[in-house]
């Protein structure tokens, strides 16, 4: 079996989501195999039309500095988190949704990116992935 | 035999290294993939990658600030 690579998605900041989708790339691109755990805030960003509408963790200063650095990104020719997530999915990455989140939070299925979603679960599936995983991370 | 060829011009982390293993998953066994890129890091990733892929780095070519890999499947 291939080596694993689980990740934790909490945060629903654009800088941080950017930093497991690109780790969830590599992973799948070199051969191994990856999860994300997309739970609280992280879980935002599967709603539909939600992906890119993360803050920037630090100096947002009300969506200016995010600007300022998605234009910084697209001259060094970074590709969007749309690209990403389709890349990922396409390799055959897994993305898990947090059913808890979902209730407290007041979310329902038809509310998420579905087509994406390949199970809605909870910290069972998260540890029956993470136990065989090489790698886990929290972002 | 065929050769596939993938240009990475302009693109930057992790699209060199994604872009590599879409085609390598779409050459049969044989197949050349051949890489066209500028990102520095991905000219030593995507070796490493094919290394842990257990497949073989043809040549690396080099010219200014793009490089070239090709890859057997």
């Amino acid at each position: 079996m291939a080596e694993k690579v689980t990740i934790i998605v909490h945060s629903g900041d654009m800088d941080k989501v950017y930093s497991a989708l690109i780790i969830g790339n590599g992973a799948l691109a070199m051969g191994m195999e990856a999860s994300l755990f997309f739970t609280f805030w992280g879980l935002q960003r599967l709603k539909k039309g939600g992906l890119e509408k993360g803050p920037l963790s630090k100096m947002n200063m009300l969506g200016l500095g995010k600007w300022m650095i998605k234009k910084k990104m697209k001259q060094a020719g970074v590709a969007s988190l749309e690209r990403l997530l389709k890349d990922f999915k396409e390799l055959g990455g897994k993305v898990l949704a947090c059913d808890m989140t979902m209730e407290i939070m007041g979310i329902k299925k038809e509310d998420l990116r579905d087509d994406l979603i390949s199970d809605y679960c909870a910290v069972g599936t998260y540890l029956t992935e993470a136990r065989g995983s090489k790698v886990t991370l929290v972002i | 035999m065929a050769e596939i060829k993938v240009d990475c011009t302009g693109e930057t982390c992790p699209i060199p290294l994604v872009e590599t293993r879409k085609a390598l998953r779409k050459a049969k066994a044989g197949d050349i993939v051949e890489v066209i890129g500028n990102h520095p890091s991905s000219k030593k990733e995507i070796p490493m990658a094919v290394k842990a892929l257990g497949l073989k780095i043809i040549d690396i070519k080099e010219k200014g600030s793009v490089w070239k890999i090709r890859i057997r499947r």
